[in-house]
């Protein structure tokens, strides 16, 4: 199968063979991170655009390495330096920065929408680096390479997630991908951070966290953002941590099975103790390391058809 | 596909004596066999550089590594073909310093591959020598590149189609010329 698509926008609008398409040859892009000379030349000339209006360390560096490993020339716009304080809008940034003759947009910002809005009107090939609360889809495809380094197959896997899953970008690309490679999936979260949309998805419920850490493959921990102890959505920090924290008595009880995966950065003692992310178990910095092969193979597939649409 | 003829120009007797040829001539001519190592050129390249490996190895007694690289990623042709090929997976799994590297394809034809898997088997480090043996050679270089020896030589033109077939991923054996119009 050809890869036929121009943009990435969303895990949604993938089917399972494009999916498999990316995680192929991002495990192939993966061996070049381990070469003394850790450049291809396969984008030489072109110009890839980091457009990013929120706050990022990984995201942003991962792209970044991946451009200049695949010999691109890349620049980072953040909203704190860009004209966006000036009251710009989103659609003259970006058609100014394209008038440069840039090839590639990678593009975070905290509005759902957002990329597939500039993949709607501008020629150059766009990259969804998070949109608000819809969709991470590359976070979820470093992740998914990450479960299919570790597993092989994905077909029958059992993958819980754990936390704030209705305000999770993350969440959502990750529940998108698992029902359609036949994850058996597993939400756990205490009611008020369970999302709306659960009942237009193939999931189980569950909010006990004893009950729900058994027989999983996989426990998939999501950042508990602080900021959301102000909003009432649970009684205090302490109080999550009691029911909803995978600490080291609860880890020890499933260290037999299952691995542990976050998307970071880790609250460490709140959504999980620190020694349980740094155990054996643990594939946090094997996610970190495919972040940057699985992006590389998005720049070179996504930037290979004159014809993709 | 009417106007188009095929022909077995080798068949799987006639494949394996020509792998065999290739084999022998590197131990003969090679002068030091523990400092070689083969890289093949996937998708058949690497399949053939395995089994000069172990022919190698039975006269010899001396096993060369075998490694293997998609040249994909440094064609020159990226940003003309109409999409981007999968990439396979790169393995070269030894220090190929100071090495005599014997580089291994099915078909020599324009020299592009050829100058594509030069410059990747350079990012992994600086070989004494590189040498390069194929089992065709089309004598159709476009670039000052030649094989160091090819098992068989025939002059075929850029309308005609030759395909090697090996068991390992076709299922047949053998070498087949598709003639197209001329």
């Amino acid at each position: 199968m050809k890869w036929t698509k121009k943009h990435l926008l969303s895990i949604e609008s993938l089917s399972a063979e494009e999916i498999g398409i990316i995680l192929d040859n991002g495990l192939s892009f993966r061996e070049v991170l381990d070469r003394p000379i850790k450049k291809v030349p396969a984008l030489r000339g072109k110009t890839v655009v980091n457009l990013f209006f929120e706050p990022s360390t990984r995201t942003l560096v991962s792209f970044a390495l991946a451009e200049k490993h695949l010999s691109a020339d890349s620049v980072n716009v953040s909203a704190k330096t860009s004209s966006v304080l000036k009251g710009e809008t989103l659609l003259d940034t970006a058609r100014n920065i394209e008038s440069m003759k840039t090839d590639m947009v990678v593009i975070r910002h905290s509005s759902p929408g957002a990329a597939r809005f500039l993949a709607e009107r501008i020629d150059s090939n766009v990259i969804n680096a998070g949109d608000g609360i819809h969709e991470h889809p590359t976070q979820a495809l470093l992740d998914l390479m990450t479960i299919k380094e570790h597993f092989k197959d994905f077909n029958g896997l059992n993958i819980m997630i754990l936390g704030d899953i209705a305000h999770s970008r993350v969440a959502r690309s990750l529940i998108w991908s698992f029902n359609k490679l036949g994850i058996n999936t597993t939400l756990c979260a205490p009611p008020t951070l369970m999302p709306m949309y659960i009942d237009d998805v193939d999931v189980n419920i569950e909010y006990d966290i004893d009950r729900a850490i058994a027989n999983q493959d996989i426990i998939y921990i999501l950042r508990m953002q602080l900021e959301r102890q102000k909003s009432g959505l649970f009684p205090s920090l302490s109080e999550y941590i009691k029911y909803y924290s995978l600490s080291f008595e609860r880890f020890k009880r499933i260290k037999e099975r299952t691995m542990i995966m976050h998307p970071g950065p880790i609250n460490r003692g709140v959504e999980v103790d620190g020694s349980v992310a740094d155990s054996s178990n643990s594939l946090i910095l094997n996610q970190v390391t495919n972040g940057v092969a699985v992006r590389m193979a998005i720049l070179y597939l996504l930037n290979g058809g004159k014809d993709n649409e | 596909m009417n106007n188009k003829s095929r022909e077995i120009l080798a068949d799987s007797n006639a494949v394996s004596t020509m792998i065999e040829d290739i084999a022998v001539r590197i131990s003969e001519k090679t002068p030091s066999l523990p400092n070689t190592v083969l890289i093949g050129i996937i998708k058949r390249g690497d399949i053939i550089a395995s089994r000069i490996s172990s022919i190698i190895a039975r006269r010899t007694g001396i096993g060369l590594p075998v490694g293997k690289i998609d040249i994909n990623l440094y064609r020159d042709d990226l940003s003309l073909i109409d999409y981007h090929p999968s990439i396979e997976h790169t393995s070269i799994p030894f220090d190929i310093n100071s090495k005599t590297v014997i580089l291994i394809d099915d078909v020599f034809f324009t020299g592009r591959t050829i100058r594509s898997a030069l410059n990747e088997i350079m990012d992994f480090g600086r070989p004494d020598k590189i040498k390069l043996f194929t089992l065709i050679n089309r004598q159709s270089s476009e670039l000052p590149i030649c094989p160091d020896y090819s098992a068989l030589n025939k002059k075929i033109t850029k309308n005609d189609i030759i395909n090697l077939h090996l068991n390992e991923i076709d299922g047949r054996e053998d070498i087949e010329i598709i003639k197209g119009e001329n």
